[in-house]
């Protein structure tokens, strides 16, 4: 398989508190991938610096084998990066199809027309719709999204990132705030995404993460610790240290 | 609640919608007495539909926009004095393209920045054009203003008389041509993403919108509104001074769209009346401390009637058509 993400020895610094040390890391087509590790760890600085909301101090990234290192972030999401944030960042007063309409817009480059009202681009509004259904909640599409249980605010997010069309999808805490039931459905739903996307989730939920995971790169003080299959992980004495504080001398 | 716009929304004219344009109408056979204030009213709602775009759409907050206000009024009147040029549509145009070019250049600089920083920004461009106007004294006649402003008849024909007959419906079509555009604009995908910005600017940027290119658009659209609103005062008045520019009627302007409704298109048709009818009734009954009632005015509204008055029309009528609703069930 090829890898449509690739960082090389990326890093970032802010004064002399490093953030992310030398981080290799390769994301396979179509991979599910987990990206794992304590809090504090560095997980969302450095999904921020593959999405390029922050500046690497160096090091590169590489998207389906382009360096974007240097790319702004709208740029490499035209590209094909997609993501949601750990916590809800959505358009609060807006209907959850106009949030999730936004984002096809953007991508379909009707965004940026003032002619038509939003409403005529019947192609938007259906994609949209066929979005929300995949996931489960197109009856939901009319009412305000601050107004759905976290949950399902949580699939909006989603939502919003695949109208986008990813080619990899970056999912921050997919199922954080969120109650158990609800959290089995946002894994049957990342379940059903579609296997051409490449998908890497930060997840503090053990339990989704090794259910949905093929491959997991476990990061400790903005440095890998390690990376392999969930079960290989499961056994490393290194990541138990880490979490459980147990020694494995 | 606040009219929903985007790809949920129904973007049909509501028969509600007319209502502004009938009483303009109205006001024009009813108080033939008061046309010259009137074509003031009409010019005011302009610029206030102008700073609604950014300010309630975009959320671009401004204490600045009078500098195009400003602007569009000085061209126009230098146009007429200085040049000899009195052609209204030539006049308009030349305001349109000043205020929108100084629009441009500020924008691409203050649109990089945020909340307090954008807002001194905002004022300092607004101080730099007064402090200019008053020093260029060959140009803008500095503390004296402009005089003898004269504006050809439009088409030739309809000269712009003593009651404001002319100015009201000169003002009045140009308000119109204002809002169609800026409904059409508010009602597009182009206006549903300024509504993304306002709400989640960092979202818009992780959804590909090219967020800042669209800030300055719209900061430039909004500017050559208010150019144009501007130029239409100096025609409607003949006269141009430094009371245009500055911290003063940029205030006033974000005060009477407060009271109107941010964000709500027809807040900038409520807002500039319900200030000044404040204003005169303020004046007459406490004239050494009628700004304070507008203070007071403003920050009642800000703390019990967000939306201003149209936003508590809207309360009500919620209200009241779930009182009804409750009856029928």
């Amino acid at each position: 398989m090829s890898a449509v993400l690739q960082t090389v020895k990326l890093c970032k610094s802010f004064g002399a508190l490093t953030v992310a040390a030398d981080i290799d890391f390769t994301l396979e087509a179509g991979a599910r991938h987990a990206l794992i590790g304590p809090n504090g760890a560095g997980k969302t600085t450095f999904v921020n610096l593959l999405t390029g909301r922050l500046a690497p101090s160096s090091g590169s990234v590489a998207l389906g084998g382009e360096d974007v290192t240097q790319l702004a972030q709208a740029q490499r999401v035209k590209r094909g990066l997609g993501r949601t944030f750990q916590i809800n960042t959505l358009f609060g007063s807006m209907s959850v199809l106009d949030n999730v309409a936004l984002g096809v817009a953007e991508r379909r480059g009707t965004a940026g027309k003032w002619w038509r009202p939003a409403n005529s681009y019947a192609e938007v509004r259906d994609e949209a719709l066929e979005l929300l259904a995949s996931l489960g909640i197109a009856d939901e599409a009319p009412r305000r999204v601050l107004d759905l249980p976290y949950g399902k605010q949580r699939l909006v997010e989603i939502a919003i990132a695949l109208g986008l069309r990813p080619k990899v999808l970056l999912l921050d805490e997919p199922a954080a705030g969120v109650p158990k039931v609800e959290s089995e459905r946002i894994l049957e739903a990342l379940a059903q995404l579609p296997k051409d996307i490449a998908i890497l989730i930060i997840e503090h939920d053990m339990d989704l993460v090794f259910r949905f995971a093929e491959r997991i790169t476990v990061l400790v003080q903005g440095e890998v610790l390690c990376h392999g299959a969930p079960d290989e992980i499961a056994r490393d004495a290194r990541v138990r240290e880490v979490y459980l504080g147990e020694s494995h001398d | 609640m606040k009219h929903p716009v985007g790809y949920n929304a129904d973007a049909r004219l509501r028969w509600t919608e007319w209502l502004p344009w009938v009483l303009a109408i109205v006001v024009f056979f009813a108080l033939p007495d008061y046309l010259s204030m009137g074509a003031r009213v009409l010019t005011y709602i302009l610029f206030a539909l102008s700073l609604d775009l950014i300010l309630g759409y975009a959320g671009i907050i401004t204490l600045g926009h009078a500098a195009f206000f400003g602007l569009g009024a000085y061209v126009t009147g230098m146009l007429s004095v200085k040049l000899g040029v009195t052609d209204p549509f030539l006049q308009l145009l030349a305001s349109a393209v000043a205020a929108g070019v100084l629009g441009l250049v500020t924008g691409a600089v203050i649109m990089r920045t945020h909340g307090l920083t954008q807002l001194m920004l905002t004022l300092a461009v607004a101080a730099v054009c007064l402090e200019i106007a008053n020093k260029a004294t060959h140009l803008t006649g500095g503390a004296d203003g402009l005089a003898g402003v004269v504006v050809a008849p439009i088409f030739g024909m309809f000269k712009f008389d003593l009651y404001g007959k002319t100015a009201y419906w000169w003002c009045l079509v140009i308000l119109f041509a204002g809002w169609w555009l800026v409904r059409r604009m508010i009602h597009s995908p182009f206006g549903a993403s300024l509504t993304g910005i306002r709400e989640n600017r960092l979202r818009m940027e992780a959804i590909g919108a090219p967020v800042y290119a669209r800030l300055v658009l719209v900061y430039t659209i909004s500017a050559v509104m208010a150019g144009v609103a501007g130029a239409l005062l100096t025609q409607t008045n003949q006269v141009v001074g430094l009371n245009v520019l500055g911290f003063e009627p940029s205030g006033e302007l974000m005060v009477m769209l407060i009271l109107g409704g941010v964000g709500r298109l027809y807040g900038a048709f409520v807002g500039p009346r319900v200030f000044w009818v404040a204003q005169d009734y303020l004046a007459k009954q406490f004239p050494e401390y009628w700004f304070f009632g507008i203070g007071l005015l403003l920050v009642i509204v800000v703390l019990f009637a967000r939306g201003g008055v149209l936003g508590i029309c809207d309360g009500l009528l919620a209200k009241f058509r779930s009182m009804r609703g409750g009856g029928t069930a």
